[in-house]
């Protein structure tokens, strides 16, 4: 690979060079990238295998791993210089997560669970203030964009939703407070296939709109024309087996 | 503190496993307190068996054995004192009042006591508390008895009825004095002392019962009947010859040393003059091992307790890890994970400990006439005493450290798993 880091023209929401995570120092680094730059309101798809090393990249993008070889900079602040608790912070600030599955809280309704994240973040608390007047208007805003606007459903224990329906409610709480990034981990692989498409161009129509930038990863390949560009893991990351 | 409402909301979704961890806890902290304060008042209650009294003289021997036998009667004296030695003591000029007592004879496994009026003036227990008659009056004729309260309650004695007394102390005695019975004159309030285990007779109504039985056993024929007895004891011919212990109230605390030396070194008699309050001490010293082992137990109910919380704690982390990666995606740091934890534990370990309190003053106050009436103990409502503040601060902090060893386990979970949903 190149010695010389290519300065992009535009600095990328995400940019990571000369990377190498490994669990324990005397251990193979199970992750390896040169180079890697995601522009803001880019639309990122990973498509990743098993053991590709999705779950690591994940961790360090979030700031749940620490970078201790190479670099990472995420809008701008370098995580590789961050400590535990910044990294935190920074994550609450800036970075919406969907999981796969199990998203919710269940002892929580579901506008406190899609507020959830301006219990962490005063940032994220005053722009969804400044947008919806209060938490739980701009909570039912964004459910409404998701096609959960029945004050029934919101009446009702989370666990009772169905699976497609928690997966909204988990997007509408990384979309809360209008984080930069948006990180989806496989949020479609517990849909039906025909739901699938549905959910990824609600979640397009959504970063558009906030001008979020997304990294989604899936092994589910049917998606990525969707998506502006397809990176794959398994050729990204030099560790991978 | 958000993270402070997140564990409380879910705490309340787990609220069925939690309520039984409240109460296991507040049961064992009203136990540990009540326990603790039972304990101050037993040691209070025994130590004050006998107070007011300045002096207890006895034969000589051992001051255990004289406290033993001339309080809780229990045990029999080796020798008694002759009523040369108890005129001599009544008349020391420092003596304000003496109480004789005279042993020996029993009714139906209850000690016999012959003793005088002095006996229900000035006989104090506890905190200067002195004797009262529930029923009836003290003894006035020859053959009136004063029964203890449990005396009265445990063979169901009403006043007015006829009692027999026994030669010797055993419950299974044949030598009964038939034929001199005596009656029921007054039933004493609960002291929570031997007094209610003590049939009282007067000192002269002790004589009596034994004219005729000079020799050990009942001289047949000769024994004369209850209104012979009567004259003769009008006359003053039953004066007793020897009692067994006398209790002594001097006129100034300041002089009882010099009374102490004075009866110890009495010419005529060897005999024995202690202090009631270091002999009590002394035996409680030697037998307040059960009352710590009993506080021992109860401290060991509230660690089981606690266990009890550690366990639902640390089996609840492993259904709660998902949650805990959620929190974390949205921004936790991992001491927001250990503050969710601790925040259960401290809670409740508070709340049971308050409800463990709460449900101990309630306990106190349906059942505490019960136990006044009963064992004669008074168990106080005050607020609780600087020993209890500590046992609760105790328990808190162990509740602390559950929480700390639990959460910790949730920090290390939360650092290894990250983002990671373990299910």
């Amino acid at each position: 690979m190149t010695a010389v880091p290519v300065t992009p023209p535009a600095p990328a929401a995400i940019a990571i060079r000369d990377l190498r995570f490994r669990w324990r120092a005397d251990l193979p680094p199970v992750l390896a990238i040169d180079t890697l730059d995601i522009q803001p309101g880019e639309r990122v798809f990973i498509e990743g295998p098993s053991g590709s090393g999705k779950t690591t990249l994940l961790g360090l993008l979030s700031g749940v791993l620490p970078v201790v070889d190479g670099t990472l900079t995420v809008l701008d602040q370098p995580l590789h210089r961050l400590g535990a608790v910044e990294r935190d912070h920074f994550r609450a600030d800036h970075v919406g997560y969907v999981f796969q599955m199990f998203n919710l809280i269940p002892y929580l309704s579901m506008l406190d669970n899609v507020t959830l994240p301006c219990r962490f973040s005063r940032r994220r608390r005053a722009r969804a203030l400044a947008r919806g007047g209060s938490l739980n208007a701009e909570a039912v805003r964004l459910l409404a964009h998701l096609d959960l606007d029945d004050p029934g459903l919101r009446a009702r224990p989370v666990t009772e939703l169905s699976v497609g329906q928690q997966q909204r409610v988990a997007a509408a709480r990384a979309l809360m407070g209008a984080p930069e990034i948006l990180i989806a981990d496989e949020p479609t692989s517990a849909l039906d296939a025909d739901r699938r498409a549905g959910f990824v161009k609600l979640l397009f129509r959504e970063c558009r709109e906030a001008g979020l930038t997304l990294v989604f990863v899936s092994h589910d390949a049917s998606l990525e024309g969707l998506f502006d560009r397809t990176l794959r893991l398994a050729e990204l990351n030099l560790a991978a087996a | 503190m958000p993270i402070l409402i997140l564990a409380w909301k879910s705490l309340l979704n787990r609220r069925f496993t939690a309520l039984l961890t409240l109460l296991s806890i507040a049961f064992s902290v009203t136990l540990l307190i009540g326990v603790e304060r039972l304990r101050g008042e037993v040691r209070e209650g025994f130590t004050n068996t006998v107070s007011g009294t300045d002096l207890i003289v006895g034969a000589r021997g051992g001051q255990i054995n004289l406290l033993l036998y001339a309080v809780f009667r229990i045990g029999n004296a080796t020798n008694n004192i002759s009523w040369e030695s108890y005129q001599a003591i009544t008349n020391l000029p420092k003596v304000a009042w003496t109480i004789p007592l005279s042993l020996g004879d029993s009714h139906r496994g209850f000690r016999v006591l012959g003793t005088t009026p002095a006996y229900f003036e000035h006989y104090r227990y506890a905190r200067d508390r002195g004797l009262t008659l529930a029923q009836g009056e003290p003894f006035a004729d020859l053959y009136d008895a004063v029964l203890g309260s449990e005396v009265a309650r445990t063979l169901g004695y009403r006043l007015g009825d006829p009692i027999v007394i026994a030669h010797g102390t055993g419950d299974v005695s044949f030598a009964r004095h038939t034929d001199k019975p005596f009656r029921v004159a007054g039933i004493l309030a609960p002291t929570g002392t031997p007094v209610d285990r003590t049939v009282h007779v007067s000192l002269t109504a002790i004589e009596a019962i034994h004219v005729g039985w000079e020799s050990g056993a009942a001289a047949s024929g000769r024994s004369p009947d209850a209104e012979q007895t009567r004259a003769l004891a009008a006359t003053g011919a039953l004066t007793p010859q020897a009692i067994t212990a006398v209790l002594v109230g001097l006129k100034s605390r300041i002089a009882t040393f010099q009374v102490q030396r004075a009866v110890n070194d009495y010419p005529e008699e060897p005999l024995l003059a202690i202090l009631p309050g270091v002999a009590l001490a002394d035996l409680w010293s030697l037998i307040g091992i059960g009352e710590r082992a009993l506080l021992a137990v109860s401290a060991a109910v509230v660690v089981v307790g606690l266990f009890g919380m550690l366990t639902a704690l640390l089996t609840s982390l492993n259904e709660r890890r998902r949650e805990m990666a959620i929190l974390r995606s949205v921004g936790a740091r991992p001491a927001h994970v250990l503050a969710l934890i601790l925040g259960e534990a401290v809670f409740l370990t508070l709340v049971g400990a308050l409800l463990g309190v709460a449900l101990l003053y309630g306990v106190l106050l349906l059942g505490g006439p019960l136990i006044t009436d009963r064992l004669g103990l008074f168990i106080g409502m005050g607020p609780p005493s600087a020993a209890e503040g500590l046992l609760l601060a105790a328990v808190v902090a162990a509740g602390i450290l559950v929480g700390l060893i639990a959460g910790y386990r949730a920090y290390r979970l939360s650092l290894s798993d990250g983002l990671l949903i373990r299910i």
